[in-house]
């Protein structure tokens, strides 16, 4: 993003271990003014560990983390102009709504004409100005979360720092605040930093996204970046669904990046940007959705069939979408996704139905061969 | 047998448990709680006789003995000092308390059995011990005298003191416990959030974990004030003839004097006063929980 010169958060060459262990490796981060950047792993990546470090809670064995210019690595966490939204929420039990948002303000010596509209603001935004003098005991886990954020962004934080903030709420309060936290992001114009496991999560709400696996960060894009183009396999995998086959690059073809392959025994085109050489294997990679099937009749052998031939072995209704799982001869199973046509309405498929596979040219990514 | 049987059965026996569980309760504390006060409650209303103790004739005349300037001042001398003492144990069993709940995980209920100790020695042998200890020749004054810090032996016996360190010594561990039981309930996430919320130690002391520990500083001051009223051995041993608690009134009337009517009604007044205290604490904090005006 061109508009993304200077960072409003950077992170250099950290590195955290505890116990011993190695957490985060030699870390860079850039976080830009503005947006909504999401950290996306598996539990035990170190993304809650950077997190932290952000806000101050853990100490950087080495490195060095700045604010808007400001070297902030040995600045303890209540004085960083930063504020978290935790997982656990973490309200004052003793405390009123209003005094947990309000608490904020308070340490920050401001005087009460003003807190009081600041934090009646704040719960209005989060709609639960009408409960401000209840217990957090007295809300329900969706409630709870929302004075959370509530008292992090009354502060008007540089950063909005959360952890795994949406797990605990089931599944439609989760998408409904989902759409409020990025509304509260595009009018307050408050710098978002989301971790999260859940990678759909992931994918709506950022505009960027680092994926990161064993500390380090593995990718960094646009969600439709790492969706469309993972970097390696554990990125294609840990995004969504993907379907990994083997192939062998021939010979190269025009226009450069383009090879004759050879995919799961068949001949094909294949493309791709990275720099490889004739008789390179391959995985080729493809979204469910990518992935194109034709019926065949079993007594005829079509030689106009250039695609993989296979067979349906399950088939899952999915409401909006039907999905196949399909056996390749080479004993390698395939996850095909397709929308209902409403023009067929007996669209369906027999168990065991010969099909061919094929896929729309270059809508495959192909990486170097890893073992899968 | 199948599975409803079987729970049933379960259910049953589980049943069947808490009834019993429950019952031998109830029977406790109808039987050794309820009963005694019951006859101390009664007894306080009757009337002196030498010959069995007590006369069922009912009088007010031990309360109005009570009234007598002599019996209020020794009331207020022994509020005074079961405070004094509570307070310090506050003081140094909160510490205490706390060093202890941040301790490694292994090495804690070490520490707490150190703390339970001191019971399975009779705490009236350990205050005689501690005559020994604060004497004009004992182990303090002798320690204090060679290190030099000291010229003359200090008076420590037989003084306010002195009622205040027996006190302190002997119900220490009851104000530790429940402290550190508070103490180690208490949720860091909670104090994480505080941090990054802008508390620096201070704040988060008085505004978390305070109000966070309140119910075991309560139950730890409930726990040494109200014993240390009636400690009477201990102003005996360790206090002198000035030095009278309210349990030293107590323990004269019914063993000494044999004035079981008038015990038993200053016993009734302690307890009521008691009460009293308690019931205003919860006043107070519920009238705590202060409400904010919404409405614009």
């Amino acid at each position: 993003m061109a508009e993304h010169t200077i960072p409003l958060v950077s992170l250099t060459g950290i590195s955290k271990t505890f116990d011993g262990k190695a957490i985060i490796d030699n870390l860079d981060l850039s976080i830009y003014d503005g947006e909504f950047l999401t950290l996306l792993g598996p539990s035990g990546c170190g993304k809650t560990t950077v997190l932290r470090l952000i806000a101050g809670l853990e100490q950087a064995d080495s490195g060095r983390i700045a604010l808007a210019d400001t070297d902030i690595t040995r600045v303890p966490a209540e004085h960083r102009h930063v504020n978290t939204v935790f997982q656990s929420y973490a309200l004052f039990p003793h405390m009123t709504l209003f005094d947990n948002v309000a608490f904020g303000l308070r340490m920050q010596k401001l005087p009460m004409v003003e807190i009081r509209p600041r934090v009646l603001d704040a719960l209005k935004m989060v709609q639960l100005e009408q409960m401000a003098n209840r217990y957090p005991h007295q809300l329900s886990g969706g409630q709870q979360q929302r004075v959370a954020i509530a008292r992090a962004v009354v502060n008007r934080p540089r950063v909005l720092l959360l952890d795994e903030s949406l797990s605990a709420l089931d599944y439609k309060l989760r998408k409904q605040m989902q759409s409020e936290l990025k509304q509260l992001q595009r009018r307050r114009g408050i710098t978002f930093v989301f971790v999260t496991h859940d990678q759909e999560e992931a994918l709506s709400m950022s505009d960027r996204i680092l994926v990161m696996h064993g500390g380090k960060i593995v990718q960094e894009g646009t969600p439709r970046e790492i969706y469309e183009s993972p970097a390696n396999l554990f990125v294609a995998r840990f995004i969504g669904e993907i379907n990994i086959m083997d192939g062998e690059l021939l010979a190269p073809a025009e226009p450069a990046g383009s090879w004759h392959a050879r995919v799961e025994g068949r001949d094909c085109m294949v493309h791709s940007r990275l720099p490889f050489s004739a008789g390179d294997r391959v995985c080729v990679l493809l979204r469910p959705e990518d992935v194109r099937m034709t019926v065949t009749s079993s007594e005829v052998s079509a030689p106009e069939n250039t695609g993989v031939p296979g067979r349906i072995v399950e088939r899952l209704y999915k409401g909006a979408t039907l999905e196949s799982r399909v056996e390749l001869q080479s004993g390698q199973q395939l996850l095909i996704s397709e929308f209902f046509d409403e023009d067929d309405p007996d669209f369906d498929y027999r168990l065991g139905q010969q099909v061919n596979i094929s896929w729309v040219d270059s809508w495959e990514v192909v990486l170097p061969y890893e073992q899968h | 047998m199948n599975s409803t049987d079987r729970m049933h059965m379960t259910g049953f026996r589980a049943h069947g448990f808490r009834n019993v569980a429950v019952m031998l309760i109830v029977g406790w504390l109808l039987l050794f709680v309820f009963l005694p006060n019951l006859m101390i409650i009664a007894t306080s209303f009757m009337t002196r006789d030498h010959a069995s103790l007590i006369s069922l004739v009912f009088s007010l005349d031990s309360y109005g003995r009570l009234l007598d300037p002599l019996y209020i001042k020794v009331l207020g001398h022994s509020l005074l000092m079961g405070g004094i003492a509570t307070l310090l144990c506050l003081l140094l069993g909160y510490p205490f308390a706390f060093i202890i709940a941040k301790l490694p995980a292994r090495v804690r209920p070490l520490m707490l059995f150190l703390v339970i100790v001191p019971f399975w020695t009779n705490s009236l042998i350990r205050t005689y011990a501690l005559k020994a200890v604060l004497g004009t020749k004992g182990l303090l004054n002798t320690a204090l005298l060679s290190v030099g810090l000291i010229e003359q032996p200090l008076r420590i016996m037989f003084t306010e003191v002195a009622v205040i360190i027996g006190l302190v010594y002997i119900l220490l561990p009851f104000m530790i416990l429940p402290l550190y039981s508070a103490i180690d309930k208490l949720d860091g996430r909670l104090l994480e959030a505080a941090r990054d919320l802008g508390a620096g130690a201070f704040a988060r002391f008085f505004r978390i974990i305070l109000p966070l520990t309140l119910p075991g500083i309560v139950a730890g001051c409930l726990l040494v004030f109200l014993p240390a009223l009636g400690m009477f051995y201990i102003s005996d041993l360790l206090g002198g003839a000035k030095n009278l608690l309210i349990g030293n009134i107590i323990k004269t009337q019914f063993l000494n004097i044999r004035d079981w009517p008038f015990g038993a009604a200053t016993s009734v007044t302690l307890t009521v006063l008691m009460a009293a205290m308690m019931y205003l604490y919860y006043r107070a904090a519920g009238m705590m929980n202060k409400k904010v005006s919404i409405d614009d």
